[in-house]
């Protein structure tokens, strides 16, 4: 290599290596300090070693917005990403014309940014004369005046239907890409073997998705745990008695709105280390059902 | 519907009653419910405020007039009070036109996409096509730090820019996002597959390092490229967050945060703040329709190779 190959690579790489300095290491080392720190705004601190973590930990406001973080993940992961799945394979035929259109009218919710989700289902969630309350009185003959959005109860539900909206199809097109790596001989030497399909889709099916559900289910988890915008717009804030209140909007209301700093980075540190784990739990369940 | 969907995979052949007649049902039934908020927010802007929440969709065929159809939603020049979206804001700083947020958006979801996306292909690039010392050890720490959510920052971030002295300006929204960690991997990707042979032929023709990047290795990751564009483009135009804590003048603000304080303003003339969150979706919808085919094969490729 020439000097100037050598050099090249640092070259290329410095607007990196740089901004990433400023804008990521040096904040990261910050949160450290800021956790511990009682903070007035960014101009004054003191130190308070632990107590920022103590106060967020037996705070009853976390405890609710980790519960409703929890729940609309667990949502996410258990009915959202099956029904995915599910359109998936049936979107997955092998010659069809009208798969591009229905994929692209499936994912078309994702360009919409959360904050525009959030003002648009507001209206559709209004007792009376919403569209999903209407909706939901011809279909099942209830639902036209409950207040969705103002009942405690209905909160999280509401949040999750959105939810669906919004990245059903997002994560359809995974398991879509994912379901070309079935093996369709492999399915038919199984079916000439007389296995029924239950028993297909979990030893045909599964195992040539599985590297693609395990990223699916990790970034539908990272991704859920960090939800806040969507319902900061749609229910103006975090709801009826904080029924709408996520870790993400707990922060941001601490941080932002209270202008506690140094618990802001607390918080920030519990939710880092929340999705830590769980990326790590269900990667571990991942490898330990590994059939072979 | 599910439940349709399982058993037309799980119910033997012989037995399977779902046809390709029934999966276009299934199908359409899911498009609809999917379609039906863009198709009622279309026709919600184009109401009369009076008649907005009367019906579902747009008024039966014997009811179009200008009573019930119009435009005062975007242009309402009979009134002299603020009550339609395209009227002149004023503010302590002067009147602000609803074009001005769409500008302010337009311009930095842009800049800022042509900026990552220059930064995180030359990265990937130098991670894919050269051998230096510590290369393995920055795509380790490239991975390490993409699992760490970029909101553990956001208090530490805020202090940054607010002693750097970037609070109210946009170097605060366009420099800290400007080379992106996952860009770089999703790049690197992409230059793995690029035959060696063809830089060195360009080297020996005298080519520079920079114009083997530029002329040689990015024409032939443009998929990458267009997917990642989307990507960046949709995240910033999306944001709210960042702009929402850093800018406090009113005529830099962004279509998220405008919006978001239009529920307030506007609060009880839906059709206005409707109107103006119909025109927030359409540039990300026209490039999406531009890049689709680049974008469904950028996204899954990570996840699928990965």
């Amino acid at each position: 290599m020439t000097p100037s190959n050598r050099r090249a690579p640092w070259f290329f790489l410095s607007p990196y290596l740089l901004l990433t300095l400023i804008f990521f290491i040096y904040p990261f080392l910050n949160a450290i300090i800021l956790a511990f720190h009682q903070t007035n705004g960014p101009k004054s601190r003191a130190f308070v070693g632990w107590r920022n973590f103590i106060f967020v930990l037996s705070d009853s406001d976390f405890h609710t917005a980790f519960w409703n973080t929890t729940i609309y993940a667990l949502a996410s992961i258990c009915v959202q990403l099956p029904l995915s799945l599910g359109f998936a394979m049936l979107l997955n035929a092998k010659k069809d014309n009208l798969k591009g259109i229905f994929r692209l009218i499936l994912f078309s919710p994702h360009l919409v940014g959360q904050v525009f989700v959030g003002i648009i289902f507001a209206l559709l969630f209004m007792p009376r004369h919403g569209l999903f309350n209407r909706f939901l009185q011809g279909l099942i003959f209830w639902g036209l005046d409950q207040e969705w959005l103002s009942n405690p109860a209905l909160v999280m539900p509401a949040l999750i239907i959105v939810s669906m909206w919004m990245y059903v199809g997002f994560n359809m097109i995974y398991f879509l890409a994912a379901l070309q790596n079935v093996d369709q001989e492999l399915t038919e030497a199984a079916m000439i073997d007389g296995a029924n399909a239950w028993h297909r889709f979990w030893t045909v099916t599964v195992p040539a998705i599985k590297p693609v559900a395990v990223f699916v289910v990790i970034m539908s988890t990272i991704g859920s745990y960090q939800l806040f915008e969507m319902p900061y717009s749609m229910l103006r804030g975090y709801g009826p008695k904080n029924a709408g209140l996520t870790i993400v909007g707990y922060l941001y209301r601490t941080a932002f709105e209270t202008g506690d700093l140094g618990t802001g980075a607390a918080i920030g540190w519990v939710l880092a280390l929340i999705i830590f784990t769980f990326s790590m739990a269900q990667m571990a369940i991942a490898r330990g059902t590994e059939i072979d | 519907m599910v439940g349709l969907g399982l058993s037309y995979l799980l119910l033997p052949k012989q037995r399977q009653r779902i046809t390709t007649i029934q999966r276009y049902v299934v199908l359409l039934l899911v498009a609809i419910l999917i379609l039906s908020p863009f198709l009622w927010l279309v026709s919600a802007v184009f109401k009369d405020t009076d008649v907005l929440m009367q019906y579902a969709f747009l008024p039966p065929l014997s009811e179009w007039s200008s009573e019930t159809l119009n435009l005062k939603n975007f242009y309402n020049p009979e009134t002299e009070e603020l009550d339609s979206l395209f009227e002149a804001e004023k503010t302590i700083e002067g009147e602000v036109h609803f074009w001005r947020y769409l500008a302010n958006s337009l311009f930095l979801a842009s800049t800022s996409t042509i900026v990552t996306l220059f930064f995180s292909s030359l990265g990937g690039y130098a991670l894919a096509k050269y051998e230096f010392h510590g290369k393995y050890a920055i795509i380790s720490f490239m991975l390490g730090t993409m699992m760490i959510p970029g909101l553990l920052l956001l208090a530490p971030l805020y202090n940054l820019i607010y002693k750097i002295g970037w609070m109210d300006s946009y170097w605060a929204l366009l420099v800290p996002g400007a080379s992106s960690a996952f860009g770089m991997f999703l790049f690197r990707q992409a230059c793995l597959s690029v035959p060696n042979s063809l830089m060195e032929a360009a080297r020996i023709d005298g080519c520079s390092e920079f114009s083997i990047y530029l002329n040689i290795v990015m024409p032939l990751v443009r998929p990458m490229t267009g997917a990642f564009c989307l990507v960046s483009f949709l995240g910033n135009w999306n944001s709210f967050v960042y702009p929402n804590i850093y800018i406090q003048t009113q005529s830099k603000l962004t279509l998220p945060v405008i919006l978001n304080q239009f529920v307030d303003v506007y609060s009880q003339q839906y059709g206005i703040f409707l109107a103006g969150t119909l025109i927030a979706i359409i540039p990300p919808a026209i490039l999406f329709f531009a890049l689709q085919r680049e974008f469904i094969s950028g996204l899954t490729s990570g996840a699928i190779k990965g």
